[in-house]
């Protein structure tokens, strides 16, 4: 078994024209690894996901991924579009466009698409269109579909973004359980206290690496401050970190 | 009596040329239009068919084969096109602006200078239905035949790199290419079905049946029958209608599809209010 890196970003620099999104940027994925990427808006997230993916073009510097690695990827449920006409099924089928071309979807495919969904808890839903589904339904079809080609690593994109907190408490166990069966994991979010602080390991982004480890070491005032640009309080909640924002504002007619 | 007067256009040999080549042609559109309005791609049939102009107009002039030139033009037309799309600076829509309007005011440029080759261009921008030769009848069912083996045996890619190019792309499908093929039938198809119906309105041919049949399933795959059925049909009747009230066949044709389109729409729309009323949401 190699011992190298899935994923090594060696002084990653990424462009969207003169604008640079990403700067030197560092981070080796190891086999067996789940990995958070936090940081604000704009800071590069999805574009080093891109980077990764092959889909956005690295300026300088250098992306290399162990020889025949099989990437999964899921996009951000928001860049779906709900109205395209396919159901659950042709949607986990796509992954096989290039091993098979026959446009109808064999039995064996429709009983491998049966066991992803089912291993995902969604096995009532393989003939609905895709917009029949619940947010946590769509969410896990996706997830299905990067599943459904044997991934070495799965790659996600805001899988928690606009999902509401029971179907982020499901993608969260969903994670962990496949973790947990060794399924390698990179994942963007937002989510600080929902999802990031659960995670074994953080890399905090705002164009460069700012802090790469535990969500213990990383999540502390002076780091969320160098990513976020304002300040931010660390408590302990349960013996985990929770991040409280300072930026309240005093709403009209309070303290009256 | 009737059904005499029926069958006249039958009897002569331009019909018989004129409704086969449209009939495979609406099919055709129909066919490529369902991958047009999934991709967003509506206003590049439109462009497509006047840069093939551009293409057509300097055939014209130079006096080499209308098949060739044009079609050489809209291939390298598509191609730029997807080329000046990728770069991230500029949309979609402004590479089919700029690619498409450019070869199109050449056209009327060469049209203008070279008054000798105005009749065939004016052909091509307006359609000649009744004026079909067997060479276009081989040609039309030639892109039609093609066309048809290509969505077959890369169905899954088409399939795949519309709904979600990216992931298509992790997925180890080669999403350019696939993007220059389609383009490229895009082109053959415009190219082949110009001189039937004309540049100018050849854009709404790809569009509405497309556009019609989607609003009858959520299905991809049915789509691909409704769609080119729906162009025959319309294509079909619209010949004879032409034919018997003496209007323009392209003409026809195309509010004979905007007609289907409505009928769709309008019973669509009743169909999911009915549904939204059962479910208690109205």
């Amino acid at each position: 078994m190699s011992t190298e890196p899935f994923i090594n970003c060696e002084h990653v620099s990424c462009t969207y024209g003169n604008a640079a999104v990403l700067d030197d940027v560092y981070m080796q994925v190891n086999r067996g690894e789940f990995v958070g990427v936090v940081g604000p808006s704009g800071s590069g997230k999805t574009t080093l996901l891109k980077a990764i993916l092959g889909t956005h073009p690295v300026a300088h510097g250098s992306i290399t991924m162990q020889p025949k690695l099989t990437l999964g990827y899921v996009p951000q449920v928001e860049t779906v579009d709900w109205y395209f006409p396919v159901t659950v099924e042709e949607v986990i089928v796509m992954t096989r466009s290039k091993s098979s071309w026959w446009p109808r979807i064999s039995q064996a495919e429709r009983k491998a698409v049966r066991e992803v969904l089912d291993r995902l808890g969604i096995g009532e839903v393989a003939n609905r269109h895709i917009r029949e589904l619940s947010g946590g339904q769509q969410q896990r079809v996706f997830l299905a579909r990067a599943m459904f080609r044997n991934p070495d690593i799965l790659i996600m994109d805001e899988p928690t973004s606009g999902v509401d907190v029971r179907t982020r408490h499901e993608v969260l166990h969903l994670l962990a359980d496949l973790h947990a069966d060794g399924l390698t994991i990179l994942l963007t979010t937002h989510d600080l206290n929902g999802l990031a602080a659960h995670l074994p390991r953080l890399v905090c982004l705002n164009k460069r690496v700012i802090a790469d480890g535990n969500p213990r070491d990383v999540l502390t005032p002076s780091v969320l401050e160098s990513t976020y640009g304002a300040p931010m309080e660390v408590l302990e909640h349960g013996g985990m970190p929770l991040v409280v924002d300072h930026g309240r504002v005093p709403m009209r007619g309070e303290g009256k | 009596m009737l059904a005499f007067d029926l069958f006249e256009p039958y009897g002569f040999e331009f019909f018989q040329r004129g409704i086969i080549v449209a009939t495979i042609a609406g099919a055709l559109c129909g066919l490529l239009g369902v991958f047009v309005v999934l991709r967003g791609m509506s206003y590049i049939g439109h462009g497509l068919s006047h840069a093939v102009f551009g293409g057509a107009a300097a055939s014209a002039v130079i006096g080499i084969n209308f098949f060739v030139g044009a079609g050489i033009w809209g291939i390298i037309s598509g191609v730029l096109i997807a080329r000046v799309a990728r770069r991230r600076v500029l949309g979609a829509d402004a590479a089919i602006g700029v690619v498409t309007t450019a070869s199109f005011a050449l056209g009327l440029a060469l049209m203008n200078r070279y008054g000798q080759a105005s009749k065939s261009i004016e052909a091509v921008l307006f359609g000649s239905v009744l004026g079909v030769k067997v060479a276009d009848i081989v040609a039309v069912s030639l892109v039609a035949v093609f066309a048809l083996a290509v969505i077959v045996a890369w169905y899954r890619k088409l399939l795949f790199s519309t709904f979600d190019p990216d992931v298509a792309h992790v997925s180890g499908v080669n999403v350019s290419v696939v993007e220059v093929v389609l383009l490229s039938l895009l082109s053959l198809t415009i190219l082949v079905t110009m001189r039937v119906i004309g540049t100018l309105l050849i854009s709404a041919l790809l569009v509405i049946p497309a556009a019609a049949a989607r609003m009858t399933s959520n299905s991809f795959s049915k789509l691909l029958w409704i769609s080119p059925l729906i162009g025959a049909v319309t294509c079909f009747v619209g010949m004879n209608v032409s034919y018997h009230l003496d209007t323009s066949a392209s003409a026809t044709i195309i509010l004979l599809d905007a007609l289907v389109f409505i009928v769709v729409y309008t019973v669509a729309g009743t169909r999911n209010r009915m549904k939204m009323a059962s479910l208690g949401h109205v």
